[in-house]
This record gives structure tokens, sequence and C-alpha cells, in this order.
């Protein structure tokens, strides 16, 4: 046998590549550790919002009488006191509709656009209090048609959710005619139909993929204290407090300054905490009641009321030649939106080929609008979906040509110097050594056998993101260093963010004390997301050790009384090039504040070269066919890491992103009544896999560096959930000699497709 | 959720002169795994809440020579954990096993399953196939009712106001007699079965010739069923893979599905069929001392 997990290293380092234990890891496993529900304030009070029960409904009056005049309700709110209500057209001009869209998904004004569309909410003295005071507000709804099936929405004579507002812009054009279609874009290469003239084979298939949601184990939560003076406080459960900074301030028409943000810990994300629901509310209903205000979200208004990835349609049709080269490739993607623009249907489209070296593509994309709710990232927004459709394409390609599907990617395989369809060139990159491994790895080349079995490949993309990170770091006089930081924790980032900062140090990693802290305490920081926080925040931290150790000569150097030029920083210890003088780290941290002061030192950046990631994963299933289910036997997920910081958080969001993916493929999926109303909002009926439902996911950490960060580090967290779908489809459609392009894949659509 | 009373009672009588006192407004609480959970969702509103685990008549397991004596509060974990139960009543097993996960069967009782009457209690098809009778108090004193008969309709039973639910009697098992309960479900747990189906048989001596089966089905209907059809079709056949099928069949007619999220009509017609088949064959196989 293998070992489960390998890490296939180019380069080693002291601190970079081992796996100590993560900072917060005792709070955490101690039940010590402050999430947002946790948080006590003097005088707090408690929060719950009405929703709508419809999806789709004119909100014709609110009568909130009732409510207030129950004991121990102390404020409440409807889209009414959002600044949105007194404003005009004219006051907002061309930002009308972006402004609209934002203020409305917080409380709805006209429209109800889906079930749990948040309507009113209501503080009051404890949350049972509020509950029932919920059920005191009236609200005159004129129940419209939904629409929640993105071809249905695309269709002439649809209900539509905006009315008059949405025109589709098509590459620089706007239609005259309002629709669900919120734009449309298309990117080509080469020429497509020639293409395809050359192929010997071709393949055309049609996909659907479900609504999912991202399963975060801890619901959105908010509090928010309106001041007096009109500072707000607000804490949270979010990817990225200057995000809520930011659109807070925006929705509410406050300077950016007037909001502080403390991020409490977070119990997942997966990027659907990215967007956020909670806050202004809070923030309106603590101005109105002067205390403070907490309000949770329970699972089914997670489920009803936050974002969910969206749901697809996808038309894939890719050509080769007898040498087993692609020679033309097309696709077509439908994304919903929900209920507001902004699906990521964009990142879909240049996702879907990117594994693949194409002289001749086309791809488009439509962002459709339908009653949902609006759609949230969730990792590698947008391709999942694609990689569904291309990657079983490919694999029929295989079939059809007669040759060995990791073969023929390796004869398809993107390198340095690729172009993609939609224009960027690769730089360095590991998808050849991914696919490598795969062939090499003994799950590969151990055959499967027995019957009703199937072994699924699929390969995915994710290009990975840099934006602004900020690290202040102090040098403390006992010699350990606070590293303070903006990013929130998701995945073990304070660990491998330390790690980079004592391996720039030369110091042990135990020295290194990182903290997450609130917006008015660090410098601009982008969101925990987008696999950028190892990257950025990481190299934000190497930037400021540098700044540190800048300071630390210089110190040195007035001590000795000595040219700074003739003294070096060399592992962790200070020396005069020549002379025989040097001080530690410690030694000299303790002198810090009798030779002039303490040291800080301080990075703000916003980084290119992020590195693209690539993964290929192998999956051998076991299909009952009296039953239709699908049994994981074996899984193996290789990935580039670039520089695996520290390889086992790498390993865990691999597994973490295969699992998440294998239930996207098997079982998950928003399922909606014909009213669209969402019948299974809760974790028995939405169902993701648990630990009985899957083996142990092994993992191969690849490692070519990524010449654009100073340890060749790439992102980690998005692209394992681009091969699951596309793989396990792979594995159960060779096992049951049936292609299964709609997903989930339950047991019940296996046997309808046989019944 | 609004504020409610909670009574512990000490004694049966205690606890029946209190359920009486309020009526349709108050209902015996054993595990909480259902009631709990429909009174936070909402889906259920009462006044008090009366605990059968303060009953003792509710919390004893008692194994005599004519049968098992299963107290309506005794959770599942405790029933596994008993060598004589889980060696006499292994489709029993079957059923308690698998209820939500080690957590819930910490709490859950095959009482609170059979009252909650839900068409997928898991442990209501092996308590029908077995022989199950529910003893059952009241303000007019005790009355049995076959295990068959006991639910109504979706989350109906037989239980008058003021009733209580105090044991489930089960006969001793006969010799050469197997049981056993398959549900399917999507996951491998924590999951509500898409159908479910318990078979029990008595073979002949000789271990070949099947003398009587009782088959019944979870999920597939607004109550469990006995499908007597089903289970009469075997009574004197070989016990043959022919007869077993034919078994499968007619309990896929006695079936009553709708579709809905979990499942559709035509899917679950024909998980009763598997499901049969698969629990007659294990059935048989412990009716022979094979597993
Ligand atoms: C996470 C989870 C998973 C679950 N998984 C399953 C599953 O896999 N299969 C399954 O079948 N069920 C499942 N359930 C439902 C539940 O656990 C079972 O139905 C369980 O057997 C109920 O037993 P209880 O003792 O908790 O009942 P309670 O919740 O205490 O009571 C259930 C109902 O019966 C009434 N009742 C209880 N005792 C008496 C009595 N002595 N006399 C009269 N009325 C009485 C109560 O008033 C209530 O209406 C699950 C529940 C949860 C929360």
């Amino acid at each position: 046998m293998t070992t489960p997990n390998q890490v296939l290293s180019e380069v080693e380092y002291d601190v970079i590549g081992k796996r100590p234990v993560r900072p917060d890891g005792v709070d955490k496993v101690t039940g010590r550790a402050q999430y947002g529900v946790d948080l006590e304030l003097t005088g707090l009070l408690h929060a719950r919002v009405l929703r709508s029960p419809h999806a789709h409904a004119r909100i014709k009056a609110i009568d909130t009488s009732k409510a207030e005049a129950l004991a121990g309700v102390r404020a409440i709110v409807t889209a009414a006191d959002l600044p949105f209500a007194a404003l005009s057209r004219e006051d907002l001009g061309n930002d009308y509709n972006r402004f609209k869209f934002l203020s409305d998904n917080f409380l709805a004004s006209d429209k109800a656009l889906y079930r749990g569309h948040a309507i009113a909410a209501v503080a009051a003295d404890n949350a049972h209090i509020a509950e029932s005071a919920l059920a005191l507000i009236d609200v005159d709804y004129e129940v419209l048609e939904p629409v929640v099936d993105v071809r249905a929405a695309m269709q002439d004579g649809s209900p539509l959710l905006h009315d008059d507002l949405i025109h589709t812009s098509a590459m620089g054009e706007i239609s005259d005619k309002p629709s669900n279609v919120a734009s449309y874009m298309k990117f080509e290469k080469g020429e497509t139909a020639a293409g395809f003239a050359n192929s010997d084979v071709i393949v055309e298939r049609e996909f659907t993929t479900a609504s999912v949601h991202q399963g975060y184990i801890e619901p959105h939560n908010a509090t928010a204290h309106w001041r007096a003076d009109g500072q707000i406080n607000v804490w949270c459960s979010t990817q990225g407090a200057f995000v809520v900074r930011a659109n807070t301030a925006d929705v509410l028409r406050v300077d950016v300054s007037d909001v502080r943000v403390t991020p409490m810990e977070i119990g997942g994300g997966f990027g659907g905490k990215v967007s956020f629901y909670l806050e202004p509310v809070a923030a309106l209903l603590s101005r109105k009641a002067g205390a403070p205000v907490k309000v949770l979200m329970s699972r089914t208004e997670v489920f009803e009321g936050s974002g969910p990835a969206p749901g697809s349609w996808m038309r894939v049709k890719m050509g080769a030649n007898s040498a087993g080269k692609i020679t033309a490739a097309e696709i077509e993607l439908a994304f919903e939106a929900g209920a507001y623009p902004g699906s990521p249907v964009m990142q879909g489209a240049t996702c879907a080929f990117a594994c693949y070296e194409l002289e001749n593509g086309t791809v488009s994309g439509y962002d459709v609008l339908v009653n949902k709710p609006k759609t949230a990232a969730y990792r590698a927004p947008g391709s999942p979906q694609a990689a569904f459709g291309v990657e079983q394409v490919v694999d029929e390609l295989c079939q059809k040509l007669g040759v060995d599907p990791v073969e023929f990617r390796l004869n398809n395989a993107v390198t340095e110097g690729s172009r993609k369809v939609e224009g960027p060139v690769f730089q360095k990159i590991g998808l050849v050594e991914c696919l490598e491994a795969a062939r090499n790895h003994e799950h590969y080349r151990t055959p499967l056998e027995g019957p009703n079995r199937g072994r699924g490949i699929a390969s995915g993309f994710w290009m990975n993101r840099g934006f602004h990170s900020s690290v202040n770091m102090t040098v403390n006089p006992d010699g350990t260093v606070n590293l303070i930081e903006g990013s929130v924790d998701i995945g073990g980032s304070r660990a491998s963010i330390a790690q980079q900062a004592a391996e720039t140090l030369g110091i042990s990693y135990e020295d290194i004390k990182p903290q997450v802290v609130d917006t008015d305490s660090i410098g601009y920081t982008m969101v925990t997301g987008g696999s950028r926080t190892t990257f950025a925040t990481g190299w934000a931290a190497i930037l400021a050790a540098e700044d540190v150790k800048g300071q630390m000569v210089e110190r040195a150097a007035s001590i000795w009384d000595v040219p700074s030029e003739d003294v070096e920083y060399d592992s962790g210890v200070v020396r005069h090039k020549s002379q025989e003088l040097s001080f530690t780290f410690k030694e000299l941290a303790r002198q810090l504040y009798t030779t002039g002061g303490g040291i800080t030192g301080t990075a703000s950046l916003d980084p290119t070269g992020e590195g693209n990631s690539f993964g290929v994963h192998l999956v051998d299933v076991e299909v009952d066919p009296e039953t239709g289910k699908t049994e994981i036997l074996r899984y193996t997920a290789i990935q580039d890491a670039g520089k695996a910081v520290h390889p086992s958080y790498v390993e865990g969001q691999i597994q973490g992103g295969a699992v998440q993916g294998i239930g996207w493929a098997l079982n998950e999926e928003y399922y909606f009544s014909d009213n669209g109303q969402m019948m299974n909002s809760s974790f028995l009926d939405y169902r993701m896999p648990t630990s009985l439902d899957l083996p142990m996911i092994d993992t191969v950490i690849v490692e070519v560096a990524n010449p654009g960060h100073p340890y060749g580090v790439r992102g980690v967290g998005e692209v394992p959930i681009v091969p699951p779908l596309a793989a396990v489809a792979n594995a159960v459609g060779h096992a049951t000699d049936q292609r299964l392009t709609n997903l989930p894949i339950t047991p019940g659509s296996v046997l309808e497709a046989r019944l | 959720m609004r504020a409610i009373d909670y009574v512990a009672p000490t004694s049966l009588s205690e606890a029946v002169s209190v359920l009486s006192a309020n009526g349709d407004r108050a209902r015996p609480l054993a595990g909480g795994t259902d009631i709990i959970v429909q009174l936070r969702g909402g889906r259920r509103e009462l006044d008090v809440l009366v605990d059968a685990k303060t009953i003792p008549e509710l919390n004893q397991i008692e194994m005599t020579d004519s049968g098992l004596r299963l107290g309506a509060a005794v959770p599942c974990y405790e029933i596994y954990q008993n060598q004589q139960v889980a060696a006499a009543y292994p489709g029993l097993i079957d059923a308690a096993g698998l209820i939500g996960s080690i957590q819930i069967q910490g709490r859950a009782s095959i009482g609170g399953n059979l009252c909650n009457a839900a068409p997928s209690g898991d442990s209501i098809p092996p308590v029908i196939t077995l022989g199950g009778e529910a003893h059952i108090n009241g303000p007019n004193g005790w009355r049995a009712v076959a295990a068959e008969n006991f639910c109504t309709g979706p989350g109906r039973s037989v239980l008058e106001p003021g009733e209580i639910l105090v044991g489930i009697q089960i006969p001793a098992p006969v010799a050469n007699s197997g049981t056993a309960y398959l549900r399917f479900i999507p996951r491998n747990e924590m999951d509500i079965a898409v159908a479910g189906v318990s078979s029990s048989v008595v073979l002949d001596a000789s271990g070949q010739t099947i003398q009587s089966a009782r088959i019944a089905l979870a999920s597939v209907g607004p109550t469990p069923i006995l499908a007597t059809a089903a289970g009469d079709s075997l009574a004197g056949k070989a016990a043959s893979d022919d007869a077993i099928a034919e078994a499968g069949r007619l309990a896929s007619e006695a079936a009553t599905p709708i579709t809905d999220m979990r499942g559709t009509i035509r899917q679950r017609h024909h998980l009763v069929d598997v499901l049969t088949r698969r629990t007659l064959n294990i059935a048989i196989r412990r009716a022979r001392g094979e597993e």
C-alpha cells in the first residue's frame, strides 16, 4: 500500500512545510473560542427576521402595529428604515439599480423575490418575544408566479423578477426589452467551426446542475451597536471584515470610518460568508432601540435566505482528431444569479477549458435571474459546474477514441505560455506534474475489478487571487513577535502566515503570536477567499518581517556604533560582517526599549503573481444496480500547491473540497415545490455526506513552485471542489454504462434511468 | 418556542391523571427526539410535557418465557446492548441500531417511534412482523392493540387523550424463525427511509420450507403497512428464489406510496420489491442459524 498522503517537494525550508499545532487550536477544542453567538454585551437585545413565505410576491403593505404593542418589543425595522426608501431615481441616477439591489437584499422594499427574503426584523428583550412578534406583523402580499429554473427564466413570457429594470447587456449593447437575462458574454479564439470540421470525433451534450449550499456549520449572525456618537460597532461571522464595513457603510449611507467591524471566530464560510445579510439590519434596530442588538439565523434561514451556489444549464461540444488532440471546443453556460444579477458565470466560462491547450474555442455565458436567494460564492465559484460538463465530454471523447483518459489529458495539457480562450497566458503551472502524479499513483495503476464498479477521473482549474493584505508585527522584549492581521482564519491561516513570518525572521514558529483584529486596528485586507490568504497575507507577513529585520540591523548598528551596511541579518541572528559582534533575535529584542524604543514592522500590499492551481482526482465507485445507490470505494486527490506551507492544512483543504464535491455530485440539491418553496431546508433533508458515506480521501500534494511568491505558494482552497462532480459522474457512467448529465446523481435518478 | 410546563410523574396513575386533565394540550415525553424537534420547529403546540422516563413501568426491559416486555421509554441503546434481547430479536436490533445516530439512539425509544406514528418509523415494521402488541393504559384502564393496528394516519394513532403507551409485548421467538429489517436511504446515516421493509419467517425443522411469514413496510403509505398477501404467499412454499420474488412482487403491490422529495412512486414500489427480497433472504438465513 502507499502512504495515504504524499508530498512531492522540490524545496525544503526550516518552518515552511512543517506541521506545527495551530495557534487557535486549544481555544477551539476546549470550546473557549468566541463565535458571534457567544458575544454578550450589557443591555443586549435579541432580534429575529421575518421572511417571505412566497417565492415571488409584491409587498403591498406591512403593518407592524400589533407587533410593536407586544411587551418586550424594542424596535421593528422594514425597508422603509433603509436610506434607499428616502432616495429617488433622480438622487441615485446610474447607481439606482445597484443601490436598490444592495438595499433590497437586506430588507425587501417593493417585492419579495425568493422564499426567505427578509421583510422585517424585530428586536426584543429576548429571542422568544422577538419570534412571537414576527407572527404579529401583517404583510399584505400580492402573490406572483415564480420562476426557479434557469431555462424557464430565459423564455419569452417568463415571469420577470425586476419588471422593467433589467435589460440584457451583451458585449456592450443593452437590449430594449426587459428580461431575466442580466448579461451575456462571449469569448472566442481561433476558428471554432473549422476546428470541428477537422475533428474525427465530436461529442456534444447538455448538462444541468442543481442549486447547492456551502453548508457551513455556523449560521450567519451579527451584533451591532449604533452608539449615540454615531459610531457603529459590528461583530459578526464573516470572511471579510472590510467588505462588511464597506457595504454596511454604503447601504446605511454613513462613512466607512463610522463603522468598525470585529470579525469573530468563524465556523466555516466556503465563500458563502463573503456575502452578508444581517449586519445593517442589526445596526438599524440598534439605532431605533438605543441598545446593542444581536440577530441570528436558524439553519432553515441559512438555506432559504443566504446565497447558494447557482444551478446551471450547459451545452458542451468538443472535437478531437484521431491523434488524440482536441481540435475545437465550445461551451454555452446559463447560470442562475438568483434574485439579483451576479452569478459566477464569467468564472465558469473562463475556467471551462483551462486545462486544455485549445487552438479553437468559444465560450459564452448567460447570467439569469430566478426566484431564489442571490447566489453567493462557493469554493471556485462557477468552475465545478463547468468542469462537470467539460470533463464528462472529455471522458466520452477518450472512450470514442479508445485512449487512456490521463494520457489524453497529458496530450492536451496547458503548460507555461499556453493562452486561454479569453486571453490570459499561463505562467509556470503544474497541470502536467499533477497528471503524471496521477498516472504514477498506485491507485491508478491498480485495475478496478468487480461488477457494477467504475473509475472516474477529472481535472480542474482555479485561477486564485492576490488582492490587498496588511500585517503589523511588533517585537516583544521576550523575543516573541505579535503578528497582527486582518485575515479571518478559516482553514488554519494563522498558522500558515505565522510560519512564513517565522521562516523569514529565522525564529521559531512558537515565537510568533498571530492575532486577527478589527477594521480599525489593521490596514485594508480583502476577504479570506479566492484562495488568496496564505498567498497574499503570507506575503504581507514576509514583507513586515523584512521591515523588522531591517530595523533590527539598524538598531544593532547603532548599539555597536558601526555603519548599518556592515551589519547583516542571518537566520535569526544580527551580526557584524567582519567583527565578532552578534545578537540573537532574543538578545536584541530584550534591549530594544532601552536602546531607542520598540520595533514594529508593517506591510500593506496588493500583489499580482498569484499562481494558478490545478487538481486531478481519481475515484472508484460501486453502484447498487437494484437501488441506484453509489458507494465511493476509493478516492485520490492530486493537487499542485506550489509550496505547501502547512501540509496538513493543505490536505484538509483538498479533502474538504473533495467531500463537498462528492456531496454536490451525489445528493445535494435545493428541492423546490412547484410554487418555488424549498422543501428540504434542513441538514436532515439537504443531504451533505457524513463521515459514514466516504472513504478516507487520499491526497498527493505536488509542488511546482509559483514564481510569483517568495516561497512559491499557490492558493489551495478552491480547486479541490472542481474535479469531483465530473470524476464521480464519469465513474458512475462507467459503472452503469449510462451517462448521467443532471446533478445530483441520486439513487432515484440512477434508478429512474434504468426502470 | 413558548414556555411550557414539564411534569415528571413517578407513577403511571399520576401520568394518566395529568394527561387526562390536559387533553390534547399534553403529551408524553420519552426521548424527546421527535417531540422536542416538533415543538421547536413550530409544528406542534402544547402546554404540558409529561416525562415518561420517570415512570418505572415504562423503563423496564423484561425477558420471560412468554417473550419480551419492552417499556415504552427504553432508549434504543439499552435494547441493543441487552445481550438476551439482541440474541432473540435481531430484526428489532436492525431497527434500534439505525435510528438516527449513536447520539439519537442514546435517547430515542421504540415507544416514541411507534407513538410518533410516522409512516417512516423504522422500528414499527419489525415490531409488526414480530407480532408486537401495544399495551396501553388510560382513564378507562388497560387495553392491548396489535402493532399493525396502532398507527391510523401520518402522526396519528389509536391513542385517545389521556392514554399512554406503557410497553410493547413481543412474543418469544419460535424455533427456526428469523426476522430482518432494511431501509433504503441515499446516505448511510441520518436520513428518513425512502422505503423500509421487515420480513419474518418461520421455517420447518429442515430449514427448507417456509411455514409462515410476515412482511411489513415503512414509508410507502400513510401508515406502516402489514403486507398480508405477500407474507401469506410464502406459507408452505420452499424457501426458493421464485417464492421470494413472488413475495417481493406482492409486497410492492401492497405499497401505496406518494412522490415527494425523498422518492417517486415508481422508485418506492421498486424498492419495496428489492428490500422484501433482501430481508427475506436475511430472515431465512437467520432462521437457519446461518447468521
Ligand atoms: C437527528 C434525528 C434522526 C432521526 N432518525 C430517525 C431514523 O433514522 N428513523 C426513525 O424512525 N426515526 C428517526 N428519528 C425520529 C425519532 O428519533 C424516533 O422516532 C424516535 O424513536 C422517537 O423516540 P423518542 O423516545 O425520542 O420519542 P419522543 O420524541 O419523546 O416522543 C415521540 C412521540 O410519541 C409520544 N410518546 C412518547 N412516548 C409515549 C408514550 N409512552 N405513550 C404515548 N405517547 C408517547 C410523544 O408525545 C411524541 O408525540 C430521528 C430524529 C432525529 C432528531
